[in-house]
């Protein structure tokens, strides 16, 4: 095995990996950019979608039609998170918001682990989906769901891309993130916008939930937590609360993460977690605003 | 009577009280009151420090926690005899093995390990404000767990940390309460805790009224980390045996839902907090383990307890967002000059 192949591997893993960095962060992105609310509880969006799938495949939908089911679940459940949860503290202060948001992750992870048990469930694939291509004797190897995880990345982006910027509702929300007072000022329906925000970033979140089991091959009630923390580094990175932002932050993190413990000496890739969560704290305290606004300030 | 006069007994009064409670109170109550008692009285430290800086100066931290598990192992690795250390942890570094110091003198190291962990981690993270400084507090907190995990010969890794000496009886940890309480109250209510509220009230104003708001914050994260670090240290020698697991996320959740629940802003809401959540998790856990009354028979119903926990956490954030007391002390002769200090509803969001 040369060394360029060893490299195209390794950017294969790091798009993967990013890619669903990229869909969890985008997710925290659009509620944060909207309420100012750092949603702990997004992560466990990816445990419904998951679960989701998983008991639709149990029960003999196909896969593809289970991963709709999936999305679909994640959705509704930011939409129920939002009405039950959040509305209630809608203005108060960020504390106030996070705590909340804690709490919810609290109640949702536990309520996992009473319905589904704490233990891994297997997550059945499909055979089609459970091949893997080798080229170069062995050198290069990428599995069907690294190709499934990348191309549903990619086409859900750019439903995003167009839904932001095509149609009202997409439009209305960024409206609102930019100036919630304004936008309510010219008729805009503020409660409906806040709703299809949730539902929008859940149904990223439990897309990503999906295929993240699907990597992993089990499904847990706690899965989405360290996906989540890492979500957090992604859309700091790029800047918390903007889309394009959360997805280079996605991109950018799993490229470092691969790379830590592909070319870092292994004394030191173990700790890999703790490198990436110094860089969010560098990250607050000299870029607040993310790599590509300089200028946001959040200091004292 | 003259009001300091009249405190100063009060304060002597609850002091003997505690001292009571804590020489007969295992004789009289049995072991499983006594256990809930102790469980009370460490979770005071933890909390009653947590309040220090979340709820006086306006930044809440998600880090405490990390001090915690620092202190704790800390503590145990000072606590191991040379053999234990010998097979436990065969390549500690010779300077820290086979200390098998004293509870005493290892709490107060593992205590000053933190706080001088929290000068370093603070001075740059005490800059930071509203949930920034949160999510950069909560980073700590997984370094912290991250390194402890990695760093196999001084922790085991993520195995389980035996061996740590029994040594947390009732009198040591109600000791540590009383002393908790006594030095956090003569800093709260003190020119120092005042320049504290203001600078969360509005930092703005605060400086321009010449308090260094970056050496206030400063201050309550060290003091409140090196009662963390008192907290571990009682946590360590309670449990005996221990993982960095066990000082993670759930830990924090429920030593916050405490806080909030209790009030932040008030010495007397922590302490509410911390008996009420207390004894709630000890009702649940009958429910948890399953039970059966005239036949009919309740299923075990893991993470019950914790859902309880969640729920109330969230109604209180929307009903009562500053928690069961308030923001006020509760003064058993109250002093005319006392106000209830300015709730956290008040302070201007930053929105």
């Amino acid at each position: 095995m040369d060394y360029a192949d060893y490299l195209i591997q390794q950017g294969i893993n790091a798009i993967s990996l990013g890619s669903l960095y990229a869909l969890v962060a985008v997710g925290l992105s659009i509620v944060f950019g909207i309420l100012r609310l750092t949603n702990f509880a997004h992560g466990d969006m990816m445990m419904v979608g998951a679960f989701s799938t998983l008991l639709s495949s149990l029960a003999g939908v196909p896969f593809l039609w289970g991963i709709g089911i999936g999305v679909v679940a994640g959705a509704a459940g930011g939409m129920i998170m939002e009405r039950v949860a959040y509305r209630p503290v809608r203005g108060a202060p960020d504390v106030t918001l996070l705590l909340t948001s804690l709490a919810v992750t609290y109640i949702l992870e536990n309520l996992g682990i009473l319905v589904f048990g704490s233990s891994p469930k297997n997550f059945p694939l499909p055979d089609w989906l459970d091949t893997s291509w080798e080229f170069r004797d062995g050198a290069l190897t990428f599995t069907s769901i690294n190709v499934l995880t990348v191309a549903l990345t990619v086409v859900s982006l750019l439903f995003l891309g167009w839904f932001v910027t095509r149609t009202t509702t997409g439009l209305g929300m960024r409206a609102a993130a930019e100036d919630m007072g304004a936008a309510h000022l010219v008729g805009l329906n503020v409660n409906r916008l806040i709703v299809a925000a949730f539902a929008l970033a859940s149904a990223y979140a439990g897309l990503a939930g999906v295929l993240w089991a699907a990597q992993a091959g089990v499904v847990q009630p706690l899965m989405g937590f360290t996906p989540l923390l890492k979500a957090f580094v992604a859309a700091i990175i790029g800047g918390f609360g903007s889309i394009g932002g959360a997805l280079f932050g996605g991109y950018l993190l799993g490229t470092l993460e691969v790379a830590i413990v592909a070319f870092l000496p292994d004394e030191i890739s173990p700790y890999r977690d703790p490198i990436v969560f110094a860089l969010l704290i560098v990250f607050l305290l000299f870029r607040p605003g993310g790599i590509l606004q300089p200028n946001r300030e959040e200091k004292l | 009577m003259s009001h300091t006069i009249r405190t100063r007994l009060i304060v002597a009064a609850a002091i003997l009280l505690a001292a009571i409670v804590a020489v007969f109170g295992p004789g009289l109550l049995g072991d499983y009151f006594t256990r809930i008692l102790l469980l009370i009285c460490m979770n005071g430290v933890l909390v009653a420090s947590l309040g220090l800086c979340n709820g006086f100066t306006g930044v809440f931290s998600l880090g405490h926690v990390g001090f915690v598990a620092t202190a704790a192992y800390v503590n145990g690795i000072l606590s191991l005899t040379a053999e234990q250390s010998a097979s436990l942890l065969p390549n500690l570094p010779a300077w820290l093995s086979g200390w098998g110091m004293h509870f005493l003198p290892a709490t107060l190291i593992a205590g000053l390990v933190t706080a001088a962990l929290a000068a370093l981690v603070g001075l740059p993270l005490m800059r930071l404000s509203g949930h920034f400084v949160s999510v950069a507090t909560m980073g700590f907190l997984i370094i912290v767990n991250g390194v402890l995990v990695n760093a196999d010969e001084f922790t085991r890794g993520s195995r389980t940390f035996t061996g740590v000496p029994l040594d947390t009886t009732l009198p040591w940890a109600m000791g540590w309460l009383v002393i908790t309480l006594l030095v956090l109250a003569r800093i709260i209510y003190s020119p120092i805790g005042r320049a504290m509220r203001a600078v969360r009230d509005n930092a703005i104003a605060a400086r321009g009224i010449g308090i260094n708001v970056l050496r206030t914050r400063l201050l309550a994260f060290v003091v409140g980390a090196f009662f963390a670090g008192v907290g571990g240290s009682l946590y360590a020698r309670y449990l005996g045996s221990f993982s960095p697991a066990t000082f993670y996320f759930s830990m924090m959740i429920n030593q916050i839902a405490m806080l909030v629940l209790g009030g932040m802003g008030s010495l007397s809401g922590a302490m509410i907090g911390v008996v009420v959540i207390g004894t709630m998790t000890e009702l649940l856990r009958a429910l948890e383990r399953g039970f059966s009354i005239d036949g009919v028979t309740m299923p075990p119903l893991f993470g019950a307890s914790q859902i309880a926990l969640g729920l109330v956490f969230i109604l209180i954030m929307i009903y009562r967002p500053t928690g069961i007391a308030g923001g006020r002390e509760i003064v058993l002769w109250p002093r005319t000059s006392t106000r209830p200090a300015p709730s956290v509803e008040e302070a201007p969001s930053r929105n």
